[in-house]
């Protein structure tokens, strides 16, 4: 028995869905990352990666390119993190509730649109979505082929995100400045930089980022829209941020590592099925998501100016 | 754009700027309308009338509030030390799950008791669901709002997996569902031949007490004191640990009690879809009502005249009835800006507001 | 010389407040400028003003003869002015590096040039004796390091004016002497420098000439050849107002003993305390003198109960104290006032009447045995609290953050006095008040004291450490020098111990 459970680690079917579930997640985990270097919380993420799936779905299913499509995806996205940004930046409002605010509206206009499209339909129609990509020589590799060469465009675009991400952060001068914003913006202020508008570009950022990665469940993993499809990804996706200690190259990490979980979990049901029922396989994401919080609790990485409204000109 | 601090206070503002919030968020529902194709004056029209129109659809609304007005008090409570409890939703299920264990024939009372000892149990589940989760946010400061979030996922599934396997009603067809609650613990109807049961009132009562509780004692003076400012609270001698903790238990009880009063008043057993959302949509509720557990009361029922209009206006002008949560969620958004207007001017360009 | 700077009739008001009074000066190039004033005369509102900061009600600003756009920060950094602010603008957890690169960069460029940017800052460092390694981050510095980065960060953008925002405010007496070399080698390459300071011996040492800022007002100027202490001294303070008289207080019982505590530096501040022994006497004020990060806070917090202490002993009228809460600090009669009385004092949100009854909540008067709070005797509680204490307000039911601070500091002490506490901690209680609100808050000290009460007193300002205190201990390092009677002590004295050196 418990040889089986070892056999589905060398099972390249294992890893290759790994790199699939970990994809939305670690799109999803950089935009939110990226809010929060910026020193904004985006709890409209969940929201936000609920209408980033049905933008996309939709400009496919109504006759766009597929890449069309991420392009729409992210568009709403950066859409809704301007309005995020505008209370939260602009107005100071609360971050919290902001963002749950923003996911409510994100997610219930998102349904009243699809349903506004299909009116009547009750299983959701496909799409054709993102075809695998074998790359030339390389898919052929035994195991390692099929788990990093054969995989769909938007696989690659995910993983591609990352290196981008830290470059965007750690070489270019307008993430150095989302950076500063997060840690001091009196140290931007200081320097004649506007932080609210370095804020507010970052959240449009990270949310077309959290938009395509729920896109990427409709485009490229399920091929329709369903309704509550995002199920927590989002704020699975707010606990890995913390797991990563605010570093994009640690999140690819706590993507995979919740994506590995969740494809071994699909694999380990069939075998244990009769055992252990299937309700507490998919509980376990969410039960190691807060136990990632606990663990990294104690980090001190966390941007220092999170949470906290900036006002120019404001006296002290 | 401009904020600037303002020095009075007006009394005036702030009860007329939630209703300014309202209004804007009608007049959202007014354009989604209209960009779906319905007349929107007749569809407003069908709102009214499928809330009010008949005691029937009165008697509705009065049903549909009554968990909002629960679960607004538990985001109302626990907001107001700044305790992000978005939980509400997993609390109520802990609540109705703890119906189905106590009250579908483990015990046995007389209908006098078995009621408050169900609202007992309850309330015991949802305070025991969220006790960690404030236990880990005061010791090692773990944000409650992605824990008491991820905690409604797990408790859901607890819930399917205790509906498909041991406490699945043997006589349900197949379906995953509870056994149905023992008489004695059936909240009883207070409108013949309608929906509306006990559990309105008792909601209305547990929303009085709690303004007094909030707004006459030195506890209810300790919360708001928490959430404004906790260090200068704590300076003052004012434990945090330990009233944020019963802060955090009381919401988590009174999200509890709203799974008391759906699974025992309204549908007589557990379901999956016992919900739809009514933890979430009570912090539409608290947000509306600006905290206050008397205005919690109204804005329950406007929000649950809005659910309960948009189901008939959709079938009699086919508009979906996801625009009764489009229309929440501008609510909860228009009421933080509302907010702000009060403490603030803000000035766009030469505009002052 | 040429003139760099020209500032033309700059005035500015904040709501009632009028921070800068039609203000006229200038500097040239290769001049140290001091501006002097107390404690909220207005100097950090000009510079925030000729830097871009806040727009000015009226007045206008020349630099090379060129009229300069207002309220533009980025356009006065371009123009060649910098300014070193004195609560420093640095990212702590980025590098040196990063700090600097930020304001040198076109925001939309590709890459950074590090290693340029790296090769030009060890080129100032060297020009101006400003060491520091471009890789550190930032948080790992210390003060005097952090403050080099500030001034490098300024050089940087190749500026022509420096600004320098109250620099020697938390520095050691070396680090300040380092400071004024560096300085002067910015002045010698034909720099303009403006420094801004409250501290008369300092600026004497350092300017070539002094403007003095009084209630926003200029109240004169005074060119290095004519420098005269006295006249500039009753520049800064205007007409004397009356001080409490000092006369000695008579020391009664041991009140509270503290034996061989120590707190390691991961709790409260980071120095930690170590191996303290102290006592407080009723009827006796115990100045506790040091440069502020020294301890003193963390020391504050253990005395009244914030903090648990690693080892050691705290007795209360001889009892040691095992339950360690503010609240049970307050039953054995202490009060603690706290250094930011916004932040840690006082619910800017709530009423005063709220707040006046803050730490009352288990007071029979105010709430009953079921917790029901009574509001009319609430009512007359504050009342008394704002009458005995000269608390001015409009309404009880008008939020707390709407007063000046003189009046928030009285209605918080006012509190606390209520309770009628045996032990008094107070921090840094006049910081940051106008004149007549600190002569208010001693005298309240002074009569708590005559009253037969122990006081804690602890500040930064060694002239009023010497005007209040009936015994005087230096915080250095975490660790407690003293008691010294303060008849027995010169200033200059303390400010050694103060920096570690010289133990009597």
């Amino acid at each position: 028995m418990i040889i089986e459970f070892l056999e589905l680690f060398v099972n390249a079917g294992f890893w290759a869905a790994t790199v699939r579930i970990a994809c939305p997640l670690l799109l999803a985990t950089l935009g939110e990352l990226i809010c929060e270097r910026a020193g904004v919380l985006n709890l409209g993420i969940e929201g936000i990666m609920t209408a980033g799936a049905m933008v996309g779905w939709t400009a496919v299913y109504l006759g766009a390119d597929l890449s069309l499509g991420i392009i729409f995806a992210a568009l709403i996205g950066a859409i809704f993190g301007l309005i995020h940004a505008g209370f939260t930046v602009h107005l100071g409002a609360s971050q919290h509730v902001t963002g749950i605010g923003i996911t409510l509206l994100a997610a219930s206009i998102s349904y009243f649109a699809f349903r506004l499209i299909l009116p009547t339909s009750t299983t959701p129609p496909k799409i054709k979505a993102f075809e695998p990509i074998e790359i030339l020589y390389l898919s052929d590799i035994p195991f390692l082929g099929p788990i990093f060469f054969q995989q769909t465009f938007f696989t690659y675009l995910a993983f591609l995100a990352v290196p981008i991400v830290i470059w965007f952060l750690n070489r270019s001068p307008f993430g150095l400045a989302v950076k500063m914003a997060g840690e001091n913006p009196m140290a931007l202020e200081a320097q004649g930089i506007n932080v609210l508008r370095i804020r507010t570009i970052a959240v449009m950022i990270g949310s077309a980022l959290m938009a395509v990665g729920g896109a990427y469940l409709t485009m490229s993993a399920f091929n329709a829209f369903y309704f509550g499809m995002i199920n927590g990804r989002g704020w699975i996706a707010v606990a890995l941020v913390i797991f990563a200690a605010w570093k994009p190259e640690r999140a690819i990490l706590g993507a995979l590592l919740f994506a590995g979980l969740d494809a071994y979990q699909v694999r380990a049901q069939q075998l244990a099925g009769a055992v252990i029922p299937y309700q507490f396989f998919l509980m376990l994401p969410y039960v190691l998501s807060i136990a990632a919080m606990v663990f990294a609790a104690k980090s001190t990485r966390y941007p220092k100016a999170l949470l906290i409204p900036f006002r120019r000109g404001e006296r002290h | 754009m401009r904020l600037e601090v303002r020095e009075t206070y007006s009394p005036a503002l702030s009860i007329i700027a939630p209703f300014g919030a309202i209004i804007f968020s009608l007049l959202c529902a007014f354009v989604l309308l209209f960009i779906a194709g319905a007349p929107p004056i007749e569809s407003f029209f069908y709102l009214i009338k499928g809330a009010f129109g008949s005691p029937n659809a009165l008697a509705e609304t009065g049903a549909r509030a009554t968990p909002l007005i629960l679960t607004g008090l538990a985001a109302g409570i626990a907001f107001r030390a700044k305790f992000w409890n978005i939980g509400a939703e997993g609390q109520l299920y802990a609540g109705a799950l703890a119906a189905t264990f106590f009250g579908t024939g483990l015990i046995h009372l007389p209908q006098f008791l078995m009621i408050p000892f169900l609202f007992l149990v309850g309330g015991l589940a949802g305070a025991l669901v969220i006790l960690p989760l404030v236990i880990l946010r005061q010791l090692y400061k773990v944000d409650e709002v992605v824990t008491t979030l991820l905690m409604n996922f797990v408790i859901l599934l607890f819930v399917s997996y205790l509906l498909e396997g041991p406490m699945k009603d043997p006589m349900s067809l197949g379906w995953p569902q509870g056994s149905p609650v023992i008489d004695n613990g059936v909240l009883p109807q207070i409108l013949e031949r309608t929906r509306l049961h006990l559990g309105f009132l008792i909601a209305i009562v547990v929303a009085i007490c709690l303004w007094v509780l909030l707004s006459r004692t030195a506890f209810g003076f300790r919360i708001k004191s928490v959430g404004h400012n906790p260090s200068a609270t704590y300076h003052a001698g004012i434990p945090l640990f330990k009233t944020v903790l019963v802060v955090a238990c009381l919401s988590g009880a009174l999200a509890g009690f709203a799974g008391i009063t759906e699974t025992t008043g309204l549908k007589g057993y557990l379901t999956l879809d016992l919900s739809p959302g009514f933890g979430y949509t009570g912090i539409a509720v608290a947000m509306l009502a600006a905290l206050n557990p008397i205005g919690i009361i109204f804005s329950a029922l406007f929000l649950a005249m809005i659910y309960v209009g948009a189901d008939s206006m959709s079938r009699a002008v086919n508009v979906p009835t996801y625009l009764a949560d489009v229309v929440v969620a501008i609510t909860v958004l228009s009421v933080l800006v509302s907010l702000i207007l009060i403490n603030y001017k803000i000035q766009i360009g030469k505009l002052k507001f | 010389m040429h003139s760099l700077l020209e500032v033309e009739s700059i005035s500015k008001s904040f709501g009632d407040l009028t921070a800068n009074n039609d203000i006229s000066f200038s500097v040239s190039e290769g001049e140290i400028v001091a501006v002097l004033g107390e404690n909220g005369a207005g100097k950090t509102t000009l510079m925030n003003i000729i830097f871009g900061h806040y727009l000015p009600d009226s007045g206008s600003i020349k630099f090379k003869g060129e009229k300069i756009p207002v309220g533009n920060t980025r356009a006065a950094i371009n123009l060649g002015i910098g300014m070193v602010h004195q609560h420093f603008t640095l990212a702590e957890n980025l590098s040196v590096l990063e700090n600097i690169a930020i304001g040198n960069q076109s925001l939309l460029g590709f890459s950074i040039d590090f290693k340029q940017i790296e090769h030009k800052i060890t080129k100032i460092s060297g020009e101006f004796g400003l060491a520091v390694d471009p890789r550190a981050i930032i948080s790992d510095l210390s003060i005097g390091e952090k403050q080099r980065v500030e001034i490098i960060k300024t050089l940087f953008g190749d500026c022509e004016l420096v600004i320098l925002d109250e620099p020697t405010a938390s520095l050691t007496p070396q680090e300040v002497d380092q400071l004024f070399l560096i300085i002067r080698s910015m002045v010698k390459v034909g720099l303009g420098v403006i420094i801004i300071s409250h501290k008369l011996d300092e600026i004497l040492r350092i300017s070539d000439r002094i403007i003095v800022l009084r209630n926003g007002k200029l109240t004169g100027s005074m060119d290095k050849a004519n420098f005269d202490k006295s006249i500039l001294a009753e520049m800064i303070v205007g007409k004397k107002t009356e001080r409490p008289e000092k006369n000695k207080g008579k020391k009664t019982e041991k009140l509270m003993e503290l034996i061989g505590l120590n707190i390691s530096s991961n709790v409260g501040s980071p120095m930690g305390l170590s191996d303290i022994n102290f006592e407080l006497f009723g009827g006796e004020i115990h100045g506790i003198a040091g440069v502020s990060g020294n301890g003193q806070r963390t020391f504050a917090e253990v005395m009244a109960g914030h903090i648990r202490p690693d080892s050691g002993d705290l007795l209360i009228n001889g009892k040691r104290i095992k339950k360690i809460t503010p609240r049970a600090f307050m039953d054995e009669g202490v009060a603690y006032i706290p250094e930011d009385r916004t932040s840690d004092g006082v619910v800017g949100e709530l009423s005063i009447l709220d707040n006046g009854v803050l730490t009352e909540t288990k007071n029979p008067k105010i709430a009953n045995r079921f917790g029901f709070l009574n509001k009319k005797s609430s009512i007359k509680f504050v009342g008394e609290i704002c009458e005995e204490n000269d608390v001015r307000f409009q309404s009880l039911s008008q939020p707390t953050r709407l007063l000046s601070g003189g009046n928030i500091q009285k209605l918080l002490i006012g509190r606390w006095l209520k309770r009628n506490p045996e032990i008094i901690i107070a921090c840094q209680p006049t910081r940051g008040l106008d004149e007549g609100a600190i002569v208010s808050v001693q005298k309240l000290l002074l009569e708590e004291r005559d009253k037969g009460k122990a006081v804690l007193f602890i500040t930064e300002d060694l002239d009023e450490l010497l005007l209040v205190s009936d015994v005087i201990s230096i915080m250095f390092d975490g660790k407690l020098m003293g008691p010294y009677n303060y008849d027995k002590l010169e200033k200059r004295e303390i400010g050694l111990m103060m920096t570690g050196s010289g133990i009597l």
